[in-house]
This record gives C-alpha cells, structure tokens and sequence, in this order.
C-alpha cells in the first residue's frame, strides 16, 4: 500500500507544510501587498498547476490522434476537467486578492480577461464533446479541437499581456509574478510545498475519476 | 509541387463555380451584410470613432460566422463522401481555406463601403484601415475555416461554431481592434510592425494546425 501509495502521503505533507509554513512563516513586509502576499501559495500555485493539466491533457490527445486508444481520450478528457476546476479556484482566488489590493473583485484587467477566456475555451471543449453521442467520433473531434485550441491560446495568454498594461505584477518578461516581491523562504513554500502539493492532489483526483470512468467503459464494451 | 496547386485551383474553381450557381445563399449573405449595417445605422445614427471600430468588427466576426459556416454545412454526407474519394484531405482544406478568404475579403469590402456610407466615415487614414481591414478579415476567416469543419463533424451544428470560435477568436479580434484605431488617430503612431508580424505568424500557425489536424477529422 504504502509502495503504491507514497505520492498520496507526499501531497498530503507537502499541502499540511504549505497551509501551516504558508500562514504563520514569515514574509517580506511590501506596501498595498501587506499579508495579502500569503495568497501566492494558493492562487499563483493553482494557475500553475491548471497549466500544468492543460499541457498533460493535449499530450494524450495528440497520443489518441496517433494511436486511437480509448484510455488515452479518458485522460485527455479527465485531465482537462481538473483542469477547469483548478482554472476556476485561481480565478476566484485571484479576483479576492484582487479585492484587497486593486479595490475589486473585477476590474476587467487584461490578464482577468485572459483567464477568463482560457476557461471558456475549455467549457466550450466539453460542450463539444457532450454534443458528439458515438463515443470515438467525440474522441478524434475533441482531441482535434483541445490540440488546436491549447495551440491558439497558449501563445496568446504569454504575448497579449505582454503587449498591453495591466495592474497584474510581472508587466516585463514573467507574465505570472513579479519575482523580485518574493523572498527565498516564501520561494521554498512556493516551488517545495505549494506546486508540488496542489499538482499532486490534483493527479489524485483525476486518477480517481479516470479509474470510474475505465470502469463505465469496460462496463460499456462488456455489457 | 505543381500538380498540387493545379488540384487547389481546382477545387477553388469548383466552390466559386458552386457559388455562381447557386447564388441564393450568396445573395443571402449580401442581404443579411446589407440590412444588419442599415439596422445599426438606425439605431446608432453616426457613432464616434471608437464605437465605430468596435461594430466594425463585430460585424466581422458575425459575417464571417455566417458566410464560412455556409461552405461546409452546405454539404451534405453525400458529397463529402464524393470528394473524400477523389482528393487529399490536405488540399480539400487548403482549397477552402483560400475561398473562405476570398469570400471573406469580398465581404469585408462591401461592409466597409456600407459603413463608410451609412455610419459615417471616421477614419483619417482610410487605405490604411482598409489594409487592415482586409488582412483582418482573411485572418478571421482562417481561424473559422477550421472551426466549421469540426461543427459540420459534430451533427452540422451552426450554433456550435459560435460556442467554440468566440473564445478562440477574442484574442485576435482585440489585436485587431487596436491595431486598426491607429487609422483612426491624426499622427501616424509606430507599433504597426510587431502587432502586424505577431498576427502574421498566427495566421500560419492556423494553416499549419489545420494542415495538420483536418486529415483526422476527414476519416469516418
């Protein structure tokens, strides 16, 4: 169990060391950040690891256009829905620091708008594939479109906020943070705690669904 | 090499052929540029240069919608069968691809002199505008070339198209916009290139994409 389990326990650790490091370690004292900082662990960590889905999710559905296996759609599928969830959690993270820092929950900042478009993007994937009924045929068509859309916005989401002025720290270089706000302690929870830990639970989850979803298709070819 | 573009142009002769033939839905989409223009002059008057801008484009997006769509909801299984059995996917595409800028260019300039006509012409450099103008349009219908392929897999549904291209398209469209306020302005301002070349490269990343991936979509 433990031999098989060991990265459950792990996430498990590096998550209890990031809520008890991430809320009573020390930080560096910044103007209008204050102790807002502290939601670097939860909010940049869930973008990250959203990207960290995406990425895995076009993997497999390159991998399903080339070699037509139903599992590798089931992972596409179920790592892209994981996904969204951590999309939406960054977004609501996101728009409470934004309250606190930038007086609103909304301020239609270029990099919200962004956001907001990548996880109508991938809602759009998932209304595709509900709207196909014979399963490999909604396989190859919305591996089809999660290629050319990951391929469409990706670039856009790194250049766009590039080109335009946000309130969002990191305007040069870095579109995600302004690396010079943080110190290396909160460097250590952030890349040793925070990413790992999130991205770890976010495997738990999916490998969960995946294994029910396995288990409706042999159910399915079976009978 | 040269047999490849032989097979293209025909297959574009053949969708132009189609459009003299069956001029109905061409007329259709003229019509629907022609009374949406005539609706927003009358519920706008003469907007400012902004506003102008801004329905400009979204008329694009619309009449693109509209117009590319039409090419390949048209079809029915039948015929997609009849061409699968007589070209690549790769040039079936390219050929449609092509038209869909042509049809697209078309459009974009009988909107442009309907809204020069009817809403008032804000613009201080106008060729620019229309270079822009032009390019835009060819991009937008790139993008939605592709898009209609995908819907016309899913059960032929145009209101799909909307649902996966707007997302896709918003980025490209803001780039559009603020790339084209600048033939609004009265000194000619730098930062045309870079928008231009970045726009460019997503115009070719699209073709390769589509190159890439329609052969997939094509075998049933």
């Amino acid at each position: 169990m433990l031999l098989k389990n060991w990265w459950k326990i792990l996430s498990f650790f590096f998550l209890l060391y990031t809520f008890t490091a991430g809320f009573l370690g020390s930080v560096p004292v910044k103007p209008i950040l204050n102790e807002t900082i502290r939601n670097l662990y939860f909010h940049v960590a869930m973008w990250m690891v959203m990207m960290i889905f995406f990425i895995v999710s076009v993997v497999y559905s390159i991998r399903y256009l080339r070699h037509n296996k139903p599992v590798d759609d089931i992972y596409a599928t179920e790592y892209a829905r994981t996904g969204i969830v951590f999309g939406f959690l960054g977004l609501i993270t996101g728009s409470v620091w934004a309250k606190y820092t930038w007086g609103d929950f909304w301020s239609n900042d270029p990099k919200q708008l962004g956001a907001a478009i990548a996880l109508l993007i991938y809602l759009a994937y998932f209304v595709l594939r509900n709207s196909l009924t014979d399963l490999d045929k909604a396989g190859r068509i919305s591996a089809v479109y999660n290629v050319f859309a990951f391929a469409m916005l990706f670039p856009t989401i790194w250049i766009i906020p590039r080109l335009v002025e946000s309130l969002h720290p990191g305007g040069m270089g870095n579109p995600a943070l302004n690396t010079k706000d943080i110190d290396s302690r909160m460097r250590m929870i952030f890349y040793f705690g925070a990413i790992p830990g999130w991205a770890l639970l976010g495997v738990w989850i999916s490998t969960l669904r995946i294994r029910m979803q396995m288990f409706a298709l042999n159910h399915q070819t079976n009978g | 090499m040269l047999k490849n573009y032989g097979l293209i142009f025909t297959l574009i002769k053949k969708d132009v052929l189609l459009e003299f033939r069956q001029q109905y839905s061409f007329y259709g989409i003229l019509l629907y540029v022609a009374s949406t223009i005539f609706v927003l002059y009358l519920a706008m008057g003469q907007p400012e240069n902004m506003v102008w801008n801004g329905l400009f484009w979204m008329m694009q997006l619309f009449i693109c919608v509209n117009a590319v769509a039409k090419t390949f909801l048209q079809e029915g299984k039948g015929r997609q069968l009849y061409f699968y059995s007589l070209c690549s996917p790769l040039h079936f595409m390219m050929a449609r691809m092509i038209f869909n800028a042509i049809l697209m260019l078309l459009m974009n300039l009988i909107s442009l002199l309907l809204f020069i006509l009817l809403l008032g012409s804000p613009l201080n450099h106008t060729i620019l505008f229309l270079g822009i103008s032009c390019f835009g349009a060819c991009s937008i219908s790139l993008v939605f070339s592709f898009l209609a392929a995908i819907a016309a897999r899913a059960q032929q549904n145009a209101a799909l198209m909307a649902i996966l291209g707007f997302p896709l398209i918003i980025p490209e469209l803001m780039l559009m916009m603020r790339l084209s306020s600048l033939a609004f302005s009265d000194v000619f301002q730098s930062g045309l290139t870079s928008i231009v070349l970045l726009l460019a490269c997503f115009d070719l990343l699209v073709v390769l994409l589509a190159a890439i991936l329609f052969p997939f979509l094509w075998k049933e």
